[in-house]
Formats: structure tokens, sequence, C-alpha cells
């Protein structure tokens, strides 16, 4: 498949929102719990506010990938049958309850409304940032099950697409909160940076599965079946148009094999060991710089490897578009 | 219920690209036009087609088929493109199975496009819509048109009337009985998607020649001297 | 958006279908042409056209975008006063003053001396009139491209058979059993072809290609027998030495219907070897073909006249006549001649196994024989016989420029001509059909002058500019024996050239051999291109100049509808309009289109006004032949005869009251007549409401056995067909052939060819076909240049045509060589790597693509995708000169000099038909850090005055406007 980079930032960029957004609410229920030490309300509004932004801007680059975004309102309607359409429903409600969680610690409407057993007082942004917490991980199925969810991309068609972009986006979040925190010099570092490193290891551990699954991967289709002609050697020798078509454009990265392999290679370096010998450094010496960057090394690296969750895709129609002459 | 559909002899086949052209013509000014063309007159032309004609090689020489194969939306009769529609543009008509595309609600995310294995659909990159073949949707229910005439134009350009149009829900429309008799298949039937369109396979004619053909009692060397006697001696000449 | 099915197109605009003839190749079929508020929204095919029954190729389909072209030309053009030519300086000026340069000029040339004017012409339909304007004019220098086109194709079987494939004839596919192609170009005759081929595999017919390379039609064979380039003659001959071995040969056809029993001289000490022996007795006057030959009686065993009712001659054996002459039946002397070809030596020339090529020659021979096909259709011979039935043995052929296309052509389809003739399928149902006005006698009537006094000044050139030579009185040279034509056709280089050589005029004319010309005319000809051997050599003559700073050939004019790559060299350009845009007469004049149950012709009628200035060639021609007051376009009193073209394709008459005209459709002044027939004033709207097609379907006892068809004959007479009503035997033994190896050996009583011409004609003038090696392959060394290079035509382009055509360009904007992969994994490189392609004449490089479906001595591409840059209203980037190629810069117009000449054509020795697919190559990979575009390349050419300004990035067409988003 083609990498059109308006995707990748957009499954990027609302992955570490959502996964920021997360990190706020776990920060609030740990703090809850008397876990972490409270913090105060501008703490939450202000990494909601940035969650917000990415949400925001994520949503801008989607809509570089419509001929026509000024007809996006329509994409809601068939929400039965199309997680592009759900994901287009869930975004904006995740949106929404990020705004009013950030909004409400923004207010200061924190008195409780009601409490549960002993001691949890439930207030507004517990409420809203439970229901933040549910409908990003709805964000996240839905997001990935946009490419999930089809079928004829083999190299999709897994739950570790799901795994995938859950444990990236939450990591890349986790990892944005840590750097977050280091940067107003706020002592959450090593709970988010904690958080960040088992959720990086968690994506490794489904990215490198989903990558073993991939190298193994036998597909369904072949040219046997493309043209339904039964022979050990069938090779294609035209396609019909010699100056490319949208089937040439639209699902081939057009990229040597080599460059696949690298880009492979950096995003496996740059995701998963870097940012976390970054956030373990960052723990000895208190390093209040070494966060962000492992943030931001982190985040490069997920566009490589969102770029080559894409390139790594075959889908079946390549078979028609082998050759021109 | 109607399912319209076109059946492909690949017997008879010679590619010549009559059917990609001809749909070119009648649908860039029809219902489903125009189909824009980029660079039309300098480097790398493209355009949006609904209708290609590719050439695959088989075995290896000497033993070489060259396979000429028209590709175009098979009209699944479970469209994979249709659900993953977000905003129900793509459709199926529920009255004749013909799946189209309503270029006003479409949003030109290309998602459909990915849920085709076929690679059927093609992204008009000037209109920003996607667009495929329509089965002349805009000609087989036009009613104005005479029975000769209310086809695809791929069907009535194809000079080796490589291509049959009908419905293949009706057991003796001329197509559901080629698909019966001739072998018709699917493409990538590994995905329950159900092409409607079919393809029919390459048959080979062969002559055996008995032996015994070749000599005939009629031989018409038969009728000349197989030697000629020019006064040369023979036995008849000096024995006894 | 609107429901489809509440669209009608009837509801958007004014609708109107309005039926012309389609001109997208030669192939002429019948089209619809929709119109929606007058702009062309649809071109499909005309249900009821005999040629195409309604469907249509790619190319039809496309025919909008040539009409919208930004490549046509829209205005007269003239070099600018200083600027170079080949430069494109042009400047727009009106047609008055083109038509008075013009005029001024060759009004100057036909008083000195006409053969200064050379008329040159390409894949134009109007040889009736181009040709009657040449003759006109007094010049002898016109062809038409046949020469470079597939002449020995026409010439090989019409010496043989007296027709050919396409036009004149073609196979009977709704009877075949068995189909056997040979080296066609899916370009020629297309669409009927298409039809024709599919319907019989659908019956179940057998279907044969043997071609070195399997695409087009041969991929639908049953059976691709690749065969190595140049050798087909082998296998013929292979074929044909199994057939007469094994007694598979139709015995009685080719006694009553050949000259295989008549009686050949055979005794070499005599000046009449080689020639039937005419026998003293009674023959009528003025005939075309004496019947005082002899056949020997098998049971008299005595020599008889043929053709004696009861008698059955031998076939073979060699007898003894009265007065001591020693005879051989022809058919005995091809047994001979056939003897040394077996299938062992055919394999290793071909290719192909003996084993192959014995099965092949069993299949033909046994259904030839045993699947006879009888016809309940009485008919009377021309000897009185009468028969109750037609019979045919159904085994068909189609060949075309694979056989054509080297220059041992000529000999190689009279062996195909031969081998069709032994099998009985001539004319017969199942085999070869002729189409009128064919079959005509052997050789055809017409004969090109006979010396350069038939051209003198202000005088029409006494005989036909080309024509069918039958013994050397009807060559046409001089004293010594020389050319007196430009491209020295009808001399002793090429004696046969029935169609020129077309290929070879640009090279003369600058060389000035045989003499200098001062104004040549092209006409839809790329001669600057695709169109020439050796284009980058011939764009440098056309630019060459004297020591006195004039050019070579001084005056070129090209009349074209697009900027080729040759508008580009011309110091006058005329702007030809399109096909939808003027009236045309597909004449039978000319090459009808005819079927094989009779007649066909047709007219083109224009849909659209004439873009800019536009006007048809045939415009040109009428208006100068009228102000140069040529008598056939002037009045006794001196006036002008004829308004326009549509009045001269009314009125004009082969000579007055002949009733033959351009069109044979509704003549009379009624419109009740057929073929002949006074002019009818209202021809044409007749032909515009009968779809602009005259179709004269025979009656079935006149569509079969036409040669020796009495009722059929004597109806061509009486229609102005043919001139003899007699029985055109097919020559298994060309008498002709051996009139001219008489003449070489100088046992000829007249003509005799120049000492240095000699042996060259004695060899290959045998009346027997033969197989020798390309010329070319003989002179060159095949372990530098191990490789055969073959150009192909793809179905979705016609020749140069149309790389202007947005849709069609996009299916083609560049080509590959395609090779074995063998021989790239021989020379070490790789599928898609860029490769040299080099030949003794030169070199090209450009991408590979590998391909199993090409023999492994062949190496081949598309022909004529590649283009000079900027050409064809294309921009400097397009693919076509960056990554297209040509592969004519390899190929050579002239073989090395040798003791028969100095600048031999590159041509086959009988007929001069180009030898494009003689070229040897070798192959090799381009080095490290080459650039990536293919060589050679050229001067990006402007865009010209009067051309459409380029159209951007996007075109969104919609029934004659260029939208953009909509």
């Amino acid at each position: 498949m083609h990498p059109a980079f308006s995707v990748i930032f957009l499954t990027t960029l609302i992955g570490a929102g959502q996964g920021l957004f997360l990190a706020m609410v776990t920060g609030q229920l740990y703090a809850i719990a008397r876990f972490l030490p409270v913090q105060v309300d501008q703490f939450y509004a202000a990494g909601s506010l940035v969650a917000l932004t990415l949400l925001i801007v994520g949503l801008f680059a989607s809509f570089f990938h419509l001929g026509h975004p000024e007809r996006a309102w329509r994409a809601a309607t068939k929400w039965r049958t199309s997680w592009l359409a759900r994901e287009v429903i869930v975004l904006p409600i995740v949106m929404a309850l990020v705004f009013a969680y950030g909004a409400l610690h923004w207010l200061g409407w924190t008195m409780p409304l009601f409490q549960l057993g002993e001691s949890l007082k439930v207030d507004a942004t517990l409420l809203f940032g439970l229901m933040g917490t549910v409908a990003s991980f709805g964000l996240f199925v839905c997001t990935a099950m946009v490419y999930g969810g089809v079928r004829f991309i083999q190299e999709w068609h897994t739950p570790l697409t799901v795994a995938n972009f859950l444990f990236l986006g939450a990591a890349s979040g986790f990892m944005l909160a840590a750097a977050y925190s280091a940067y107003i010099g706020n002592p959450l570092v090593t709970f988010f940076g904690t958080w960040a490193v088992i959720l990086t290891i968690a994506g490794l551990a489904s990215r490198g599965a989903h990558l073993i699954r991939n190298a193994k991967l036998k597909h369904r289709s072949s040219i046997q079946t493309a043209i339904g002609i039964r022979h050990t050697a069938i090779m294609q020798k035209a396609q019909g148009a010699t100056g490319g078509s949208f089937n040439t454009r639209e699902f081939f990265h057009g990229q040597s094999q080599s460059t696949v392999e690298m880009m492979q290679r950096i995003f496996l370096v740059l995701v998963f060991p870097v940012p976390i010998v970054l956030v373990g450094a960052a723990y000895i010496t208190a390093s209040p710089t070494l966060p962000i960057l492992a943030f931001i090394i982190q985040y490069l690296g997920l566009i490589a490897e969102r770029w080559s969750f894409f390139a790594e895709a075959k889908h079946p129609q390549n078979l028609y578009y082998q050759s021109i002459a | 219920m109607t399912q319209f559909a076109l059946v492909i002899d690949l017997n008879v086949c010679v590619g010549c690209h009559a059917c990609v052209t001809s749909c070119k013509e009648w649908n860039t000014s029809g219902w489903a036009g125009p189909l824009a063309d980029q660079n039309p007159y300098d480097g790398s032309p493209t355009g949006t087609f609904f209708n290609r004609v590719q050439t695959f090689e088989v075995g290896k020489f000497p033993q070489t088929e060259t396979v000429h194969f028209p590709k175009s939306c098979l009209h699944c009769e479970e469209p994979p493109c249709v659900p993953v529609c977000p905003t129900g543009a793509s459709y199926k008509r529920p009255d004749n199975g013909v799946v189209l595309v309503d270029y006003d609600k479409c949003i030109g995310c290309k998602y459909c496009s990915w849920a085709c294995p076929y690679g059927a659909r093609e992204l008009d990159e000037l209109q920003q819509v996607m667009k495929k073949c329509t089965l002349c949707i805009d000609r087989i229910t036009d009613a104005k048109l005479s029975d000769r005439d209310r086809k695809p134009s791929c069907v009535l350009a194809c000079p080796a009337s490589a291509r049959l149009f009908g419905d293949v829900h009706d057991p003796h429309s001329a197509v559901s009985i080629a698909i019966r008799e001739r072998g018709g298949y699917q493409l990538m039937p590994e995905w329950g998607t159900q092409p409607s369109n079919h393809y029919l396979p390459r048959r080979k004619t062969v002559l055996h020649i008995d032996p015994d053909e070749l000599t005939r009692i009629d031989n018409p060397l038969r009728k000349e001297d197989l030697t000629d006697y020019t006064g040369e001696e023979t036995l008849d000449d000096v024995a006894w | 958006m609107q429901d489809p099915v509440a669209h009608s197109d009837s509801q958007i605009g004014r609708v109107e279908v309005k039926e012309t003839t389609c001109y997208m190749c030669a192939c002429r079929c019948g089209i619809r042409v929709h119109l929606r508020d007058g702009e062309v929204r649809y071109i499909d095919g005309n249900p009821n056209h005999p040629l195409n029954k309604g469907v249509i190729c790619a190319k039809g389909s496309s025919g909008i975008m040539k009409q919208y072209s930004p490549g046509r030309i829209t205005q007269p053009l003239r070099r600018k006063a200083g600027a170079e030519r080949g430069t494109s300086e042009f400047e727009v000026i009106s047609w008055e003053e083109a038509f008075g340069m013009l005029t001024e000029r060759l009004a100057k040339l036909r008083a000195e001396d006409p053969k200064k004017f050379a008329l040159f012409t390409g894949r134009d339909q109007m040889q009736a009139l181009t040709g009657m304007f040449a003759k006109q004019f007094g010049t002898p220098n016109y062809a038409a491209h046949g020469g470079f086109c597939s002449v020995n194709m026409a010439a090989g079987l019409i010496y043989t058979i007296g027709g050919s494939f396409w036009e004149f004839g073609g196979p009977d596919l709704e009877r075949a059993k068995l189909f056997v192609m040979i080296g066609t170009a899916e370009d020629h005759h297309s669409n009927p072809l298409k039809i024709d081929i599919a319907a019989f595999k659908r019956r179940g017919g057998r279907f044969i290609s043997v071609n070195p390379i399997r695409t087009g039609y041969s991929a639908i064979a049953d059976e691709w027998i690749p065969i190595k380039p140049g050798t087909d003659g082998a296998l013929l001959l292979a074929i044909t030495n199994e057939i007469i071995k094994l007694g598979l040969y139709d015995r009685d056809f080719l006694v009553q219907y050949t000259n295989s029993a008549e009686l050949v001289i055979d005794d070499p000490e005599r000046d009449n070897h080689g020639l039937f022996y005419r026998a003293e007795m009674h023959i009528e006057e003025g005939c075309f073909d004496p019947q005082n030959k002899l056949w020997w009686d098998r049971e008299l065993n005595i020599a008889i006249s043929t053709h004696t009712p009861g008698v059955e001659p031998r076939l073979m054996g060699s007898y003894t006549l009265d007065d001591g002459t020693p005879v051989k039946p022809a058919f005995q002397l091809l047994k001979e001649r056939v003897e040394q070809y077996t299938p062992e030596w055919a394999a290793p020339i071909t290719g192909i196994p003996a084993e192959t090529i014995r099965r092949l020659a069993h299949e033909m021979g046994v259904t030839a024989r045993d699947q006879k096909i009888e016809l309940p259709i009485p008919w009377t011979d021309c000897w009185d016989n009468e028969h109750s039935s037609v019979t045919g043995n159904p085994v068909a052929f189609h060949a075309m420029r694979g056989m054509a296309a080297h220059s041992n052509g000529f000999q190689t389809i009279r062996a195909l001509g031969v081998l069709m003739t032994v099998l009985g399928t001539i004319d017969r149902p199942g085999g070869f059909r002729h189409k009128a006005p064919y079959p005509r006698p052997i050789p055809p009537c017409p004969k090109p002058p006979h010396g350069p006094e038939a051209v003198q000044p202000n005088t029409p050139l006494d005989g036909m500019p080309l024509g069918w030579p039958a013994k050397p009185e009807d060559l046409f040279v001089n004293g010594d024996g020389e050319a007196v034509r430009i491209d020295k056709a009808f001399s002793w280089e090429y004696p046969l050239s029935v169609h020129g050589l077309m290929h070879n005029v640009i090279t003369n004319a600058w060389r000035g051999d045989p003499y200098p010309i001062d104004t040549l005319l092209l006409f839809m000809a790329n001669m600057a291109w695709n169109s020439s051997m050796n284009t980058s050599e011939v764009r440098k003559m056309l630019v060459d100049k004297q020591p006195n700073g004039e050019y070579k050939i001084p005056f070129l004019v090209v009349c074209d509808t697009f900027a080729s790559e040759t508008v580009a060299f011309a110091d006058l350009v005329l702007p030809d309009t399109s096909y939808l845009e003027r009236h045309d007469a597909l004449s039978m004049l000319d090459r009808p289109i005819s079927e094989y149950d009779g007649p066909v012709d047709a007219v083109r009628i224009p849909i659209l006004p004439p873009k800019g200035e536009c006007k048809p060639f045939q415009e040109v021609l009428v208006e100068l032949g009228s102000r140069l007051k040529l008598p056939a376009f002037t009045n006794a009193d001196g006036s002008r005869k004829y308004r326009d073209y549509p009045d001269l394709i009314v009125n004009y008459e082969t000579s007055p009251g002949s009733g033959i005209g351009f069109l044979a459709g509704w003549r009379g002044k009624s419109g009740d007549k057929v073929l002949k027939g006074e002019p009818n004033p209202r021809q044409w709207e007749m032909y515009a409401q009968n779809g602009c097609v005259f179709h004269h379907e025979l009656p079935r006892s006149y569509q079969y056995m036409r040669n020796w068809n009495k009722g059929y004959l004597h109806w061509a007479r009486a229609h102005g067909m043919v001139r003899y009503a007699e029985p055109i035997t097919l020559h298994l033994y060309s008498e002709v052939l051996q009139k001219f190896r008489l003449a070489a050996q100088g046992k000829w009583p007249g003509r005799q060819p120049p000492e240095r011409l000699r042996q060259r004609v004695e060899t290959y003038f045998d009346p027997l076909p033969f197989f020798y090696d390309p010329l070319e392959t003989q002179v060159t060394d095949p372990r530098r240049y191990p490789l055969n290079a073959l150009t192909q035509r793809p179905m979705a382009m016609y020749h140069s045509w149309d790389s202007q055509n947005a849709w069609l360009r996009q299916i083609h904007s560049h080509n590959y060589l395609f090779i074995n992969p063998s021989v790239g994994l021989t020379n070490g490189f790789g599928d898609g790597d860029w490769i040299w392609v080099e030949s003794p004449h030169g070199r090209v490089r450009c991408m590979c693509r590998f391909s199993e479906a090409v023999e492994p001595g062949t190496v081949w591409t598309w022909n004529a995708i590649g283009k000079a840059a900027g050409a064809w209203g294309l921009g400097a980037n397009a693919d076509e000169a960056r990554k297209g190629f040509l592969l004519n810069h390899v190929i050579s117009e002239e073989l090395p000099p040798c003791d028969a000449g100095e600048h031999l054509s590159n041509s086959d020795p009988i007929t001069g038909q180009a030898a494009w697919f003689d070229v040897r190559v070798r192959v090799y990979k381009a080095a490290e850090g080459e650039e990536h575009i293919t060589s050679p390349q050229f001067a990006s050419m402007p865009r010209l005055p009067g051309q459409d300004k380029p159209r951007g990035k996007w075109q969104a067409y919609m029934a004659g406007i260029f939208g953009k988003k909509s």
C-alpha cells in the first residue's frame, strides 16, 4: 500500500493524543487511590489541551486524505457497516470528552457529585475521564479496525493490528505525559515513564509478533487465482496503461525493498529501545530533557512504523499490476 | 432478482483494447462522466478508465500462452466495497445488481478501493471521487435505445464478441448458459465475494491424424507412372 | 446525483446520429457518429455495415480524441525566409498564397521536365485520385506507401493466383476447418479478421499460428509455432514437399484450374527453355492468355491441347514432343524443385522440428482431402462444363507483413500461393476467397510506361504511373536499361515493383541518382520518422545543401493533419482535415472494401466543419489540377471542369461515356445501375441514405471459382471490372518470371538487364518458388549480429498516427524491446534494464522486457510508438520521446555496395518491397551512469502557428466540452 502521510499523521497523532488523555486519567485515578500525589487541576487541564490539540491536528491531517473534505460530514452515515464511519463518529466524541474533562479541571468543577463506598468521591472530571477512557479505547479499536477490518490486506487483518494501535498509541501518549511532567518539573515523570516503558514493551511484543506473523504470511490470492489459470509460470507483461494508474499509485509504496527494510529497522530502533533507554537514563540522571527527547524520538519512530505498516501491506489487486510494456 | 453481469471469453479475446476505449468514450460524456485524463499530452499520461486489458504470459518458451485479460468491476453478489463506504455512496442496485457510486455522496476517501481485491475502482484524480464500471447503466436502462443497443458499450464494440452481457440469475440467459457449459469461473473465489462477472477459459482444438489416413486408395500419385522407361536394359532383355 | 435510470442522453441535448466511414486505420469500418448539440459524443460501429457489422476497435472508439487533438495543424504554413529547414520556423499564409506558390512552381516544372515533380503518399485511401493527378501532370514519380508496406504480399499472390489478402481477398473462415496464420500484422483488415477468427474458434475450427512472436491474434491460436524470421519460405516448401510426396494434393483442381499439367520446354540449351510449349493452333484474337499450350494425355501417351474434354493429363514425368522438344509438366518441375526441401532440411533453418513440419503438412493435406465441402450451387466453368455444386477444401491461410517485409518475401509468398493452390483452396469455400474487382488476369493489365519518352513536357504520362510488368518490355527503363523513375521502380533492380519504392525516394533525390528533382510533395507520409528506414540519416538528407547553399531537395511540400516529424522539414505545409470533416471515396478504382460475396465501396461524408483553415487533400489536388489546366480537370474550352472534389467524384468518368467512375453504387441518371452507368447527380445523397456504403451481393453461382467461372467473368466484364472474360489459370509455374530470367541469361530477344544486374535477375527470377537467405543476412556476420529485430503492430495504435490521441497513447505511451529471457541472461542484463540494440547501421538505447512469447533468435518492439520530442502536439517530456524508441534507426535503406550496384535498395530484388524485417542486431547492457532516456534524441519540435495551445495538466472531455472540475 502507498503510505499516505495524511493517514500516518492521523493515526499517530490521535494515538498519542488518546494515550496522553489516558495517562491523565490514569494519573488522576492513581491520585484518587493515593498512589500518587494529587496534582492541581491545571495539570490535567493542560494535558487534556495537548491531547485535544493532537486529536485536532490528527483530524486536520486526515482531511488531506479526502478528495472532498467538505462532504466529510456524510461519513458518519454508515456506522452499522463501516469501521471508517465508526471512527468518524467516535473521534469527535473522544474530542468532546477530552475537552469536557480538561474544561472541568480548568474550571475547577471538581466537587464530588456522589460518593462510592468509603472513600471514592466521584466528581464530574472522573465521570468524563472514565467515559473518555472508554471512548478512547473505542477509538483505538475503530481506527485499528479501519485497517484490520480489510480482510483482503492480510498483513493488516489480524487482532495484532488493534493491539499495535492500542499499545503504540498509549505508549506514545504516556511518553508524552512523562515528557510533559518533566517539562513542568512534576514528580510524575517516573510514573508515566514506567507506564510508557511497559506499554512500549507491550507494543514491541505485539508489533514484533505482527512482523513475525507477516513474514510467514501465506497470501490467499495468487496470480493463479487472480486470473483463474492454473500454471506454475505466469508472468504479467502489460497492464493496459504505461503511464500508471490509480491502481499503481494507491497500492504500491514505490520504494525499493532496501528502503522498506531500512524503515523497518529505523522504527524498531526509534520506537522501542531508544526511548526505553532514555527514560531509564532519565531516572538515573533526573534529567528533565531526556523524557522529552524520548517522546520526540518515539514519535518520529512511530511515523516510520506507520509508514512501514502501509509498505508491508500487499494488496491482492497488486497481482494485476506487476509489469508494464 | 436480476443480476446483470459480463461474461468474458478468454478463448477469443485478442487483446485489442476496443472495450477499453469504447467504454471511456461512452462514459466520459455520459452519466458517469467526465473521466479525466492527467498529462494527456505529456509525460506519464494517466486517466480514469473503467476497463483495462492486461496481458499475461503463461508457461515457458516454446510452450507459452499469451493471455489477454480484460478487467473491470465484477459487480460482486457480495460486494466488499459497499459496506465499508462510510457515506453510502457505494451501493448495489436492488433492481439489477449493478454496483454503483453516487459521486455526490463520495468523499474520495478511497476506502472502497482498499476493500476491492480486484483493483476495479479508480479514483478520478480531477473530480476526486471514486469511479468504476457502471455496466453502462445509462445505456442498459435507457428504454429509448433499441434492444440491440441497450447493452454496455464494451459489449457492442468487442470485435471478437468476447464479451457477453446478461442476467446471470436467469438460468436460461445466454450468459448463464455460457457459464454452465463453458466452465465459466470467477476471479479470486477464495474471498467469497461472488463476482457476477465470469470468465470463460481457453479451449484447444486438436487434430489427430491416424497414420492410415495418410494413404488412400484414391491417392493421386497412382495416376502418375512412378518410374519412366527410357529403353534401358532390364532382365527382360537378357534373361530367360 | 441523478438516478442513472432516470438519466437519458436524449434529454441532455439535441442528439443526432450521422453515418460515415472510419479512418482511424485503413480498415474502413462503417461508423455512427453520435452528436450532442453538434459536438461528438460517441462513435460506434454501424450495425448494418457489411465490413464491421456494428463492432468497432480501440482506435475507432477513440476518434473523438483525434478530432480534438492539439497535434492538429490548422493553417497553411510557409518556412520563414532565412529559417533553416527542419527548425519548424513557419509563418501562416493564406490558401491563395499557397496555391499561387505551388501553381507557379509546378507549372514551370511541367513545362520543362515533369519528372522534377514527385508525389508520394502514405496510407491514404485515394490512390485513384493521386495517381490520376500524377499521370495528368506527366510525372512518373508517383507512388503510395505499398512499396514499404506489403507489396510482396500483393505481388507474390497476384502473380500466382490473381488475387491476394486483405482488400484483394482472404480466408473463408466461415467454412474453414483449419486456419493457418503466418506473420500477420494486427492492424490489417483488423475488425473483419477479429470477427471471423472469434467465430471460427467458436465453431471449433483449428487455428495454427506461425510467427516468431506470440501476440495479438496468435495469442488465441490452438497452436503456436515459433519460427525464425525470414524462413517462412523454407517451411512452406518443406510442407509442399511432404504434401506432394504423400499425394495429398488436389489433383483435379491442379489439372483443371492451374498450369500444373501444362508442358514446359525443358532444355537449358534452348533460348525458350522454361517457357510453356506453345502449339500452332488457332487462337482467339486479342486474348490475354492464349490457350495454345499442351498437356500430356495419360491414356494416349501423347501431347494434347489443354482442357481437351475427357482427357486426363499427366502431372509428372518427362516427355519428348514430336518435334523433339523435351518437355515436362509444370508440376513435375515443382516436384523436382521441392525434393531438396525436406522437413529435415528446413528444421535447422526455421527452428521448427521436422516432425512438426510433417504434422503440419499432414493436417493441411488430410483436412483438405477428407473434410471436403460441397455446396449445392450450380455454376458453369469457362470451358462450358456445368457443375452441379461448388466444392472446397477447408484449409485457409492468412499472412501479411511478417512474410512480406523480407527480401526473400516475393518467392516466399509465391511458395504460399503454390501451397494454397496444391491444396486446392483458391476461391473455394473454406479456403481463399477473392474480393471484387479480383480475380484479375495474371498479371493484371495496366502497365507502367516503357521508356523515358513517356515523359514529355505539358503532357500526361504515357502509361499508368504504376502497373504490372509481364515481360521485360514492360519495364520502365532507358536505353541503357537504367531507371527512369526517381525510386528506380520497374527498373532491372526491382522489375516487379508494382507499388514503387517510396522508401528510397529521399535518398535517391538527395543523391541525384538517377537525377535530382525539384519538388517533392508528401501526403500523409511520415518520411522523417517511422516511414523511413535509416531515419537519422534521412533527416540529415532533408536538410543537406548543395555547395551553392540550395537544398539538395529544393522544395518540400507536406500535407498532413498533424504536426508529424516530417512537417518540421517542409517548406510549405498544407493542413489536411480530419476524417470527420471530409468527403472521401473508397473506390473500386483503388482498393475497395469488397466482401467475398460481391463488390463493396464506401464514402465519407463530413460530420463536422473543417477545423481552422484545414482543407482536404483531395480539394487541394482538384484545385491544383484545375489551375494547372491538367486535361482531366479542364473542359475543352479551357475552363475548370470540376467545382470541387464531391463534384469530381460524381461526374468523373475514366473516359468520356465509359460509365466507370470513382463510385460503383447508384450509378445511372436515376441511380439504378451498379458499377457502370452514367453519372448520377444524387449519388452522394444515395450513399448517405445507405450508411455511406454500397454492397452489391452477387448471385451465389458467381461467388466461387471466379477465376474460371464463366458467368461471373462475363458479368465482371459487362460491369467494367475486367477486360477479359477468360479463365485466370493459376501460375503454379511462373512463366512471367522465367521471361525475365531468360533476359538475364541473354536468351530473350528483347530487353536485357545491364551487365551488373544479370546475375541478380537470373538468380531471383526463378519461375518456381525457392528459398534463399534474406539479402542482409547474406552479408552480415551472424556471430556478431546473432538476432533478428522486428516490429509488431499494437492493435490500439495505427502506425505513428495515434500518439496524438489522449486515450490511445495511455495504452502505449512508450515501448520496450521484448527479448527471450535466455538472451538477457546470455548478455548479462535483466528484465527492465536499459540496453543498446546495435545493427551494422546504427544503434538505439531502450528498455527491455523479458518475454517467453518470442523465439530466442528474435527481439521485437511495438511499431512507431517512439516519437521525436515535441512532434504530434506532445510535450517535450512525453514518454514517447524519452522512453519510446524507433527501430528504424538501425535499419538501412540500402544494401552495402556489391557487384550488382553501389546503392541497391534494402529490398526484395523482385518487387522492391522494403526489407524491414531483415535487420540483424546484437544487444548489450547500457553502461552504468548512462542516461535513462532512449537514444537517439532530437531537438524538440516547437508548437506550430495555428496549433492549439497545450491542454495543460487535465483534460476532462464531455461531448465537446473540456471541463475542469464538474
